[in-house]
């Protein structure tokens, strides 16, 4: 029977087969990811448990804060965590948003689940050495909970905004030479180093190069000077690799409100929950 | 192209075959990573190499808590012995299995390791329900900070692990399926599929064992 269907019809049947298999495949990927609120502002209000009053008050603060230091910090409560851990969601949520500048993983994300009473911090890579699991751990403990006890929903918030910035802060005048050594000045020095170093090497390549090509026939060419060139070199010039590109990932963060998005960063997991 | 690859390369022929089976063969590679197509197998494997990586690294945060977290329970709940040693043992047991770039594609090995972390989690687990009796201990501050390092870490850890199985899963998908297995088997020989984490219960969630 199989043998008697004819090319075309054969060739029809396998295409609707494998678009079957790609159908089923794509639904099954979907069904296992998780849906997130859209990134609209500096706090996302997804299970409504705030004023727009109180959300303002927050997003002004949150705006400051990045305006000064380009950390980005991002205030969400959910309606439900869909039935996974408060730490997976919040993972899974911070990097759908990429907060934080791709370069720097400068983000900070609290999130509050009110239906599963969950509450967690979760730190990008950069800030994990700030904002440390312990000192997460002690602004749930000690700022967030106690207020969401006694259903003060925007006091808890409020008051773990303020110790995550004073933490991030107080980082951030320990650090101050952190930034210096990551922008794209370079220090004249290092260049000039960086040139000794590169012609020397050259010149020792040259030299190989040099008594290489001439000893073809046995011993090695006498001292000659620096007289002739092979070829032509093209010299890299400092800093217009690596650390180039600055902050043009992240740059997009400007308007209050409307506007708002992610740099670009991502998280490893750091950070702490609680309950309450 | 595989055809043309011989014909050029192997065969003794002249000058100008010689030329255009290289030119032929620099066309194809080319027009290829123009698509991205030969490029990707090692992409892939640099992601996957790179994600297990951050495991390991990750495992190894997680023993170097463990000295400091032992010698912080042993002043309170000395009695806890067959605990604590228990965990002092699987700490060792983990740190003795050698890990390197070629236990991902070991299916022995990679399970061995799996293993050892699992055992430590689990002796772990055990530990942070005993302390449950010692309420002087659940208020000291070393330790609560201990506390919440091994629970950061465990979750790096489920994250760690959850980035590496996403890895390998596209590049085992590269190297198994149609082009990238005919690019991996002609230009990169050495890339064999990795193994995988397998889900195990508690594994991936911090210790939290009840009795």
């Amino acid at each position: 029977m199989g043998r008697s269907i004819p090319g075309p019809v054969r060739l029809a049947l396998a295409l609707a087969v494998i678009a079957a298999c790609l159908a089923v495949y794509a639904v099954g990927a979907r069904a296992a990811e998780l849906s997130f609120p859209k990134l609209t502002g500096r706090v996302v209000d997804a299970a409504g448990i705030l004023t727009p009053d109180q959300r303002g008050t927050l997003e002004a603060k949150l705006k400051a804060y990045e305006d000064k230091t380009s950390d980005q910090v991002v205030v969400a409560t959910v309606p439900n965590l869909q039935g996974t851990s408060v730490e997976d969601y919040a993972n899974r949520l911070f990097r759908d948003w990429k907060i934080g500048q791709a370069k720097t993983n400068n983000g900070v994300l609290l999130l509050v689940a009110p239906s599963e009473r969950k509450v967690r911090i979760e730190v990008g890579y950069g800030l994990e050495g700030a904002l440390t699991d312990a000192l997460s751990r002690v602004i749930i403990a000690g700022a967030i909970t106690p207020r969401f006890k006694t259903g003060d929903y925007f006091g808890g918030l409020d008051a773990g905004v303020d110790g995550i910035l004073s933490i991030l802060a107080g980082d951030a005048q320990e650090w101050q030479r952190k930034p210096q050594v990551r922008t794209d000045e370079v220090d004249p020095a290092q260049v000039a180093l960086f040139i000794g170093l590169f012609l020397i090497v050259l010149f020792v390549a040259w030299r190989m190069n040099r008594t290489g090509g001439s000893a073809g026939g046995g011993r090695r060419g006498g001292r000659g000077g620096l007289g002739r060139r092979g070829g032509i070199v093209i010299l890299p010039g400092p800093g217009s690799g690596g650390w180039g590109g600055g902050f043009s990932d992240g740059g997009s963060s400007g308007g209050f409100g409307g506007g708002f998005s992610g740099g670009g960063g991502s998280s490893g997991g750091g950070g702490a929950s609680g309950d309450w | 192209m595989i055809a043309m690859l011989n014909a050029g390369g192997l065969r003794r022929t002249s000058g100008a075959a010689r030329l255009l089976g290289m030119l032929t063969l620099i066309l194809a590679a080319t027009g290829l990573s123009g698509c991205g197509a030969i490029n990707q197998v090692p992409t892939l494997q640099e992601q996957a190499k790179s994600s297990w990586s951050e495991v390991q690294n990750q495992y190894q945060r997680r023993a170097d808590l463990i000295p400091n977290l032992v010698e912080t329970v042993k002043g309170y709940a000395q009695q806890e012995k067959d605990v604590l040693i228990g965990v002092t043992e699987a700490r060792a047991k983990a740190s003795s299995v050698k890990v390197d770039a070629s236990t991902v594609s070991d299916p022995q090995k990679f399970k061995e390791y799996q293993d050892a972390q699992n055992q430590l989690s689990g002796a772990l687990g055990r530990l942070l329900v005993t302390v449950e009796k010692y309420p002087d201990l659940k208020s000291n501050q070393n330790f609560l900070a201990l506390q919440s390092q091994l629970e950061g870490t465990e979750n790096r850890i489920a994250v760690a692990r959850r980035d590496y199985i996403t890895a390998v899963q596209a590049y085992n998908t590269e190297v198994r399926t149609i082009p990238g297995r005919w690019i991996a088997a002609v230009l990169y020989p050495d890339a064999k599929p990795m193994e995988t984490f397998t889900a195990t219960p508690n594994a991936d969630r911090p210790p939290n064992v009840k009795f």
